[in-house]
């Protein structure tokens, strides 16, 4: 089979060509790069994505906290992951990296904090 | 109150620390820098999504941790920061400079300067600036304030989406306000291509089915206090929308991401020319204005897609600022670059004989198969074929040595 993707890997956005067959990938053409290769082969049997979001957070002089899976998550899961950081409610103060929820979802990935913020009794 | 400083910084976001941290790397000593802002890191603390950094740090990192790295690395230096602090005015008196700042703490400050960097960014076009009919209700907003909204105070701006404009902001948000559980029911764009890079077209409606309608428009919009719809109309080669094919598409937020503006209202009261095409000022191959000592960088130079590209010259910013500083180095004798067949623009305008240089660039349309050269006179300086090249990319090429007699440089497509 035969199929045209493009490679979200980076911002240069390559169009592969991508030649597969039930089981496997036969042939990747135009990626400017060995991470296209990769990505075709997960795009076509096991597409992922990175969920990039905010939970609620108290104590901290903002009202939200940026979060993200520390790594590509079944592009199935995003909605149930979304829906499982509705619930979230953490304390500052909290450091960049920190695991706010670990395996979410059973996703195999860990939500993680992409802000660092400290613990501040001025609330705006 | 009086501050004096060896260089003034204004504005907070990636440029200008980027911009700061090479001063200071360049032996610079008094730094300021001047944010208006609560917080360092510009536009990058509401664009919580990924796609930064990958070459800068080779890793895919968000916004807010792009900041934070630049912001720790501040943290090691002396550089002073002064946040909720917004630049009014800047004065030029031959080798001073004074700017005026105002502060929510300490009111009027003025600052006596040598080097002057601008880094402030750039605004969003409105609704004003691109002029739709109908009525103006609430629920109308740019997609960067709509991203503002939800991504630093949690609130939804509707839950029926419609977006105008097929820039990256519109595109991040309309895969954003999905993940937040509304229906975004179409993408409405003029041009016959988006205008956002294709790795976002994939990611943030390809994968949610959300409908892109390029070659369309809106031409009405209907609500009395709250917008609920749109007359959408595909348009003929000579943009009129076609009326009989016009549809209607109920929705209570439309979102407008058409285009960004750099911020100079400040820079043309201060003297600096500006560039009619990018909206930043004009500058030579150090980056310096109209106005010697006056640099400028970023966003507000001309519109960057990737923040690595806007800390990368504003490092190089940074770099020739200090050279002036140290040397005094008057307005480099440039030899001008013109920008020919599918440039839209090509910036610095002139570059310096005898040196490298750097070209940024854009196409005014996509392109298949074209070779973007430079030349001068006779000789190719620099020649590239690409398979695609988008306007929405931003190219930078390097030139090794500019030949010093000649009477142009010409950047064109073939
Ligand atoms: C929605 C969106 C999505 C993006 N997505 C990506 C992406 O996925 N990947 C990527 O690499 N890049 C992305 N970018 C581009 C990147 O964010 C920009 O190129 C970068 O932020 C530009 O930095 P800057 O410092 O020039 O401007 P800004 O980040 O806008 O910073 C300017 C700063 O100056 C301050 N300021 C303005 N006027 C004054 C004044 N008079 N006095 C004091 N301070 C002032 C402002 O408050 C602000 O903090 C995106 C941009 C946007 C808007
Ligand atoms: S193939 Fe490589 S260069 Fe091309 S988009 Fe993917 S990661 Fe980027």
């Amino acid at each position: 089979m035969k199929k045209t993707i493009i490679c979200i890997s980076c911002p240069l956005g390559c169009n592969l060509a991508v030649e597969y067959n039930n089981k496997a990938i036969i042939r990747v053409l135009g990626n400017a790069c060995n991470r296209g290769a990769k990505y075709a082969g997960k795009e076509i049997f096991s597409p992922e994505r990175v969920v990039t979001s905010t939970v609620k957070i108290m104590g901290a002089r903002v009202p939200l906290l940026s979060v993200k899976t520390d790594c590509s998550v079944s592009k199935e899961k995003m909605f149930d992951i979304m829906k499982q950081i509705f619930k979230i409610q953490i304390e500052a103060p909290i450091n960049r990296g920190s695991i706010i929820c670990k395996n979410i979802c059973g996703s195999g990935a860990n939500l993680v904090a992409t802000r660092t913020l400290d613990k501040t009794t001025q609330i705006r | 109150m009086i501050k004096n400083v060896d260089a003034i910084v204004i504005g907070g976001g990636p440029a200008g620390m980027a911009a700061a941290l090479s001063l200071k790397n360049n032996g610079i000593e008094k730094v300021l820098i001047a944010e208006r802002e609560d917080f360092l890191g510009g536009i990058l603390l509401q664009c919580i999504h990924n796609g930064f950094g990958l070459h800068r740090f080779k890793e895919e990192l968000t916004g807010p941790e792009y900041a934070e790295r630049y912001i720790d690395f501040l943290k090691s230096t002396d550089v002073e920061v002064l946040l909720k602090t917004c630049a009014i005015d800047i004065v030029s008196t031959g080798k001073k400079k004074k700017v005026y700042l105002m502060s929510e703490s300490s009111g009027l400050i003025e600052v006596n300067a040598k080097v002057v960097i601008l880094a402030m960014g750039c605004r969003e076009r409105n609704r004003g600036n691109i002029a739709i009919p109908g009525s103006r209700p609430a629920g109308v907003m740019t997609a960067g304030l709509a991203q503002k909204l939800v991504n630093r105070y949690g609130y939804m701006p509707g839950k029926e989406i419609v977006i105008l404009g097929s820039g990256d902001i519109g595109l991040i948000m309309a895969r954003r306000m999905t993940w937040e559980g509304a229906k975004v029911k179409a993408v409405i764009e003029l041009q016959s291509y988006p205008g956002g890079l294709n790795r976002n077209i994939v990611q943030c409606l390809n994968d949610y089915n959300i409908p892109l309608y390029l070659s369309h428009t809106i031409t009405n919009i209907y609500g009395n206090e709250r917008i609920r719809a749109v007359d959408v109309a595909p348009i003929n080669e000579f943009r009129e929308p076609l009326k009989e094919n016009t549809f209607n598409i109920t929705c209570d937020a439309l979102l407008l991401s058409v285009g960004l503006i750099p911020e100079n209202e400040l820079s043309s009261n201060a003297g600096v020319c500006l560039d009619k095409v990018t909206g930043g000022p004009l500058v030579d191959s150090n980056l310096m204005t109209s106005i010697s000592g006056i640099f400028a960088c970023g966003n507000v130079l001309h519109v960057h897609d990737l923040v690595d590209w806007a800390s990368e010259e504003a490092e190089d910013c940074g770099k020739s600022a200090g050279e002036y500083f140290k040397t005094a180095i008057v307005q480099a004798k440039g030899i001008p670059v013109k920008a020919g067949h599918l440039v839209r623009y090509a910036l610095p305008s002139t570059l310096e004989p005898g040196k490298p240089g750097l070209i940024s660039l854009r196409t005014i349309a996509p392109a298949e198969n074209a070779a973007i050269i430079v030349k001068a006179g006779d000789s190719v300086l620099y020649k590239k074929t690409h398979k695609k090249i988008f306007p929405s990319e931003m190219q930078r090429i390097k030139i090794d040595t500019v030949p010093e007699n000649a009477d142009a440089i010409h950047v064109y497509f073939e």
